[in-house]
């Protein structure tokens, strides 16, 4: 990705709405943050609505890095980079988004479990999460059950999402999610987990609502069973 | 020669390293979440047991409790103030069962990552994470480790950082990384990579290798790949540290699936790749290394396994590391699709 292999003149305001949202999700894809703001700025003068824009250009391109992430062509800095980018564009959405009153999708609580080291994973679900609507809260890495059960009973959220990289601190998601049983409190909330070594068995065997395999696979299953249950 | 680690390398063809530590000790009784590197005060003589078990199943360099003994990690367990101490206690312990022994082990003092993102990619500089690993190196040196073994990295920026800043202290140093994405470390390095990178560093590591990751067959393919990237002339003493198979959920506790024979057969397949030192990862008990002493020690290093043989007698390879055996380096041939290429940008096109 050496600065000399792009093209000197490619100016985003002269191309087409559907030229732009495809050059986007490129630029996204290259970590291009300036581009990114760029180009949100220029749809919002276009007219677009801020929701459009972020599902449109940025969550589309952000689905579609987490695609090859998974296939392993994309690896974590590169990852990092787009994510970097999106959130650019996401804060310039993000007032806009909040002016128009529209009530957040739900409410999620997540946060790293304790023990476990870095948190890329857990950041790009926040930011797919919020692209879907949702309003979150991060509690960021290193969370024992303490901090789990402080943070739901603060915010009440509708979702619980938990994340490990390490086999030695996933079984740690059992522990939490036990307190939630034995407090009574298990049913209050759609439980999900992700991370590195973690399966859908996995999932299961400790009573959590689902294993979401990557971050657009958790704003998906979140807004679903979130519509499941309201509709229950 | 008086480093005992060059001693034995010199003397002996094959090195055969220990098991796990994290997920022995969780065995007896360490919680999840909790820091493994506080039982070396806590309980010093569960630690002192879990040493003595590999010094008994054969091993001939050990590594210390100390994978998480760095400021930044301790810091997640407000500990970032005793690396000193948690070091120094972690290689006391181990010194003293092996005087106990008798026998001629090695000491490895074990680094392993910050847990932070590096420059450009995060927020923690070289500079900061080389004076890091320093720290604990310097640690581990007072306390009279053999060698620096710097283990589970993944970032080109971290290994230059922690080679930096553990080889400021004079001795030998290591440093293998977890090649567990589809044949590459999760932030996209290569075995090749890895062996590239090692004479730009100073000072220049005596051994690299791979360990942890996912499973026996994948570290004997990145052996080959470490070889195949290498000069015939100047062959690295390569180390692999392998998890006993796939980790499985259980009854509330991760349990690693590979057998004592698997790992005997692993240590064979190692031997003949070329690794000189050989151990095990994640799951690996003793009673796991004790068969690989076994079978280390009545096997004749033969040709090199084919990828068929690995398959066959270790599990799967990936994608990915299956493409670099065939000379195929690019990213496209690493897919576990094996279909999709990198998308290339319009901005690139022109």
């Amino acid at each position: 990705m050496a600065d000399d292999d792009f093209e000197d003149e490619l100016i985003l305001s002269e191309l087409s709405d559907a030229e732009l949202v495809e050059q986007m999700h490129d630029d996204l894809y290259d970590g291009l943050r300036d581009e990114i703001i760029e180009g949100t700025h220029i749809l919002l003068e276009r007219g677009w609505a801020a929701d459009k824009v972020l599902a449109e250009a940025l969550v589309e391109g952000m689905r579609i890095v987490g695609i090859d992430f998974r296939d392993g062509i994309l690896f974590v800095p590169e990852v990092l980079l787009a994510a970097n980018a999106m959130k650019g564009g996401m804060e310039i959405l993000r007032p806009l988004l909040a002016e128009t009153g529209a009530k957040p999708v739900g409410k999620m609580v997540i946060g790293t479990v304790k023990g476990d080291i870095h948190d890329i994973g857990k950041n790009l679900v926040c930011m797919m999460m919020e692209g879907a609507g949702f309003e979150v809260i991060d509690l960021g890495i290193n969370n024992a059950v303490e901090d789990y059960l402080g943070a739901l009973e603060e915010h009440k959220p509708d979702i619980l999402g938990m994340s490990a990289l390490l086999t030695t601190t996933m079984p740690y998601m059992k522990v939490v999610i036990d307190a939630l049983v034995e407090k009574g409190m298990r049913e209050d909330y759609i439980v999900l987990v992700g991370g590195a070594p973690l399966n859908e068995e996995f999932g299961k065997a400790v009573g959590a609502d689902a294993y979401c395999r990557d971050a657009a696979t958790a704003a998906r299953t979140g807004a679903s069973l979130l519509a499941e249950r309201r509709a229950a | 020669m008086s480093n005992l680690f060059l001693r034995l390398l010199e003397a002996k063809p094959f090195l055969l390293a220990d098991g796990a530590t994290g997920t022995n000790l969780f065995s007896m009784g360490l919680t999840t979440g909790d820091a493994p590197e506080l039982w070396n005060t806590d309980y010093p003589e569960r630690i002192a047991t879990h040493y003595r078990s590999f010094i008994e199943a054969g091993s001939d360099i050990i590594l210390t409790n100390t994978f998480g003994a760095n400021r930044r990690r301790l810091m997640l367990h407000h500990a970032e103030t005793r690396v000193q101490e948690l070091n120094r206690a972690a290689v006391q312990i181990l010194k003293a069962e092996i005087a106990r022994s008798g026998r001629t082990i090695a000491v490895g003092g074990s680094m392993g990552p910050t847990g932070d993102i590096l420059e450009p990619n995060g927020p923690l500089s070289r500079a900061e994470a080389a004076d890091v690993f320093e720290e604990q190196a310097r640690a581990l040196a007072a306390a009279g480790v053999d060698v620096l073994w710097l283990e589970t990295l993944s970032a080109r920026e971290e290994v230059e950082a922690a080679v930096e800043g553990a080889g400021r202290v004079g001795l030998p140093v290591v440093n293998t990384l977890s090649i567990d994405t589809n044949g590459r470390t999760m932030m996209g390095l290569t075995a090749a990579d890895i062996i590239a990178l090692q004479p730009q560093m100073h000072p220049h590591p005596v051994a690299c290798g791979t360990n942890c990751g996912v499973g026996a067959s994948e570290v004997v393919a990145a052996v080959l790949n470490f070889f195949n990237a290498s000069d015939p002339g100047q062959p690295p003493v390569i180390v692999a540290k392998a998890n006993c198979g796939i980790p499985e959920y259980v009854d509330g506790k991760v349990v690693y699936n590979g057998t004592p024979e698997l790992m005997a057969r692993y240590a064979r397949l190692a031997m003949d790749a070329g690794a000189r030192i050989i151990g095990g990862c994640c799951g690996t008990t003793p009673g796991h290394v004790h068969a690989m002493r076994k079978a280390m020690d009545s096997h004749t290093p033969g040709a090199r396994p084919t990828l068929e043989q690995i398959q066959q007698q270790l599990g799967t390879v990936s994608k990915g590391a299956m493409a670099q055996l065939a000379g195929d380096l690019s990213v496209a041939g690493g897919s576990a699709s094996g279909q999709t290429e990198r998308r290339s940008s319009r901005r690139r096109r022109g």
